[in-house]
């Protein structure tokens, strides 16, 4: 019989067996169960029937435009970090129909669809994702205008985090206080102490469950093994830093040099007035530099979790007389995104990085309150060229233009 | 336009594969024939109608004398001038003759090269005259196709993506086979407008709708050889249908001087 419901910030215990209970109460109370599955050699985000169908015993390995998955035996349910996806196609579809019109008579009508809203719950969440998340809302559902679509999508959605236990070369979240422990913003939050798991309420719907499955309670003993394992990710997150300084810098390695392979950039970012940092060089050479790597491709801002602009377009059929109003994913590293009908406003490469880098760690503060980052490194990996924005805030930082002109 | 438009279909150097696009998009094909008149169209019709037309489509590169000479009248004769598929917008693969000596094929081929008149280039029609709007693609899409005339036939600006494959393939959600399986893809450098077929199969794009706006293939093709692939490999996926297109011709160019310096 259900209890009463454990109360928020409780801890539990749950076992893999019960796992499985958790997934088909989710699923009588009629969400989705969506979970990281493995598909075309990446971990991405997919419906789950089965906990067995989760990604047990693999690991990813990620770097500036390298993304491998590795089996290791040893390691958990949960050991591979973020994928390509992020909660961001869920609440926000890369494409989706806001308006109809059709004519008829020479009178148009115009209907806007129904929005779909299916419940669904995540299993699997990452603290940098729920951090993502909490800016998407601000984004979507701040201010005056409401997106009706987000603010149904994200009422309906149920979310089981994970705390990490490792992190990817290209986690940065400790820099950009998201992580590694996630600390709110989900349902339930799992940690994996092998061979049970942790499970911490957060929200009253989450306390239900736990009640209604009459997990046992964790003991002290099991909450300090949890943070521990969160304790040791950030020990190691924060000692990157100081490793990287240590280590004496080398100089460069030419692309394609045979024989030694340069060791992986752990990466961390350094945000001490960082929004300064960024508009006082807006002619520093390194934007130049990069755009001859750049290619403009928009990669990085299609997985960033954060990244929220679109494109709306209406879209006829041939008679003219059905017209739909189609909204879809757009970047600024597109042309079309600032073209107006004077022509497009950032023509060069360099410009439209500018722009991303900027507006994603410094003037998105002043325009939501918070970074644009979250330190997932998904733009890092997914980059085609493996352009990294943390070196590019060091390269600023090492010839920081503002501060030059300031001690002349 | 207050009557129908009339349109016109005409051919150069290429396969065939551009136009009968058109006659592949079966559900629309219906609609299209009722918003233009269909006046000239060899693939289409048996009865073919004199100019001037309103919409001209140009399928092929100019490849002859005589293609050079035929590209000004057909200008003449056509309102909207639109150049359709990767050997119209940028010479095709036959343009991979513009690296070759041509008199030197043609007596490999031919038991009589004295009856062959060619050029020794294979150029796009926008090096002959001007054109209106360019149609990528090898073949074209047809959804891209029907959008054009739609357009035209509104009297409108088509709406083509001039951004790379890659947005297309974000939106998808297919896992990058570049960054996952180490495969060189084309897609951040190629304009989109194909619906992202060939990654979304699980392989490499290999360019066929040609350089998308500020592209930038040097920056990729110097990225995977970094990363182990082979130079004469990228020279190769450069050098395919786009390969006259001056964007991959100039990387390619480059990645082949390194080739023969390594
Ligand atoms: S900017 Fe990059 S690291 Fe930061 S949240 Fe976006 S994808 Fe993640
Ligand atoms: S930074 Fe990388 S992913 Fe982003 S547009 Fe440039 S090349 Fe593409
Ligand atoms: S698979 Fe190719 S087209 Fe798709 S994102 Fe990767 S590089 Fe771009
Ligand atoms: S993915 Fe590339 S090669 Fe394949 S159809 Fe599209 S543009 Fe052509």
């Amino acid at each position: 019989m259900p209890g009463v419901p454990a109360h928020i910030g409780a801890f539990h215990t749950i076992g893999v067996d019960q796992l499985q209970l958790l997934l088909n109460a989710l699923q009588s109370r009629g969400y989705r169960t969506i979970a990281p599955r493995i598909m075309d050699g990446a971990i991405v985000y997919s419906e789950i029937a089965k906990i067995e169908q989760l990604p047990v015993g693999v690991i990813d390995r990620q770097d500036g435009g390298t993304y491998r998955l590795e089996k290791v035996p040893t390691s958990g349910y949960f050991d591979y970090v973020v994928g390509p996806q992020s909660l961001k196609g869920y609440l926000f579809p890369p494409r989706e129909t806001l308006l109809k019109s059709v004519r008829k008579n020479g009178d148009w009508q115009f209907t806007v669809p129904p929005v779909e809203a299916p419940p669904l719950a995540v299993l699997g969440v990452r603290s940098c994702d729920l951090h993502a998340l909490a800016i998407q809302d601000k984004v979507f559902l701040g201010g005056p205008y409401v997106d009706p679509g987000y603010q149904a999508r994200r009422q309906n959605l149920f979310l089981v985090a994970v705390n990490c236990r490792r992190a990817a070369a290209t986690c940065f979240c400790h820099s950009m206080n998201t992580g590694p422990a996630a600390r709110q913003g989900f349902d339930l939050a799992l940690t994996e102490l092998s061979p049970d798991f942790l499970i911490e309420v957060g929200s009253p719907s989450g306390g239900e469950l736990v009640a209604e499955l009459q997990l046992a309670p964790a003991t002290p003993r099991q909450v300090e093994e949890g943070r521990v394992i969160s304790d040791l990710l950030v020990a190691e997150l924060q000692g990157r830093a100081a490793k990287a300084s240590n280590e004496v810098s080398a100089p460069a390695e030419s692309p394609g040099a045979s024989g030694t392979t340069p060791p992986i950039r752990e990466r961390f970012l350094d945000t001490t007035n960082i929004h300064g940092l960024l508009l006082g060089n807006l002619e520093h050479p390194r934007w130049q530099e990069t755009a001859e790597r750049c290619l403009a491709c928009s990669n990085c801002t299609m997985v960033c979790p954060t990244c929220f602009c679109a494109a709306v377009e209406d879209v006829s059929d041939l008679s003219g007389d059905n017209v739909r109003r189609e909204r879809a994913w757009d970047s600024c590293f597109t042309a079309e995104h600032s073209t107006m009908n004077t022509g497009t406003v950032r023509k060069t490469t360099a410009s439209r990085y500018r722009q991303w880098l900027t507006h994603k760690l410094a003037t998105w503060h002043e325009q939501f309150g918070t970074s644009g980052c979250v330190g997932c490194g998904r733009c890092i990996t997914w980059c085609p060229v493996g352009i990294d924005l943390t070196e590019e805030v060091v390269a600023i930082r090492d010839h920081d233009g503002a501060k030059a002109r300031n001690e002349v | 336009m207050a009557t129908k438009p009339s349109l016109a279909v005409f051919k150069f150097a290429s396969c065939d594969g551009c136009q009968l696009s058109l006659l592949d998009a079966e559900d629309e094909l219906l609609a299209v024939a009722g918003a233009v008149d269909i006046a000239y169209f060899l693939e289409a019709r048996t009865q073919q109608v004199g100019g001037p037309y309103d919409i001209g489509l140009v399928e092929g590169s100019i490849t002859t004398p005589h293609d050079a000479e035929r590209i000004q009248e057909i200008r003449k004769q056509c309102r909207f001038l639109v150049s359709i598929g990767a050997c119209a917008t940028a010479g095709g693969i036959q343009s991979l003759k513009n690296w070759a000596d041509v008199n030197d094929f043609i007596h490999r081929v031919y038991a009589h090269p004295e009856y062959i008149k060619t050029l020794s280039t294979s150029t796009p029609i926008a090096d002959h005259v001007k054109v209106d709007i360019e149609l990528r693609g090898c073949p074209i899409n047809k959804y891209q196709l029907v959008e054009l005339i739609t357009a035209l036939v509104h009297g409108r600006k088509p709406r083509f993506p001039s951004y790379a494959v890659c947005v297309e393939c974000k939106r998808r959600q297919v896992v990058c086979v570049a960054v996952a399986q180490g495969i060189a893809c084309l897609g951040p450098v190629t304009q989109a407008g194909c619906g992202v077929i060939c990654p979304a199969f699980n392989r490499d794009c290999y360019g066929c709708f040609g350089p998308k706006e500020n592209s930038n293939p040097n920056s990729l093709v110097q990225h995977d050889a970094a990363n182990g692939i082979p130079r004469d490999h990228l020279v190769r996926l450069l050098r395919n249908f786009n390969a006259g297109a001056s964007e991959f011709r100039l990387a390619s160019d480059h990645m082949e001087r390194s080739v023969s310096q390594s």
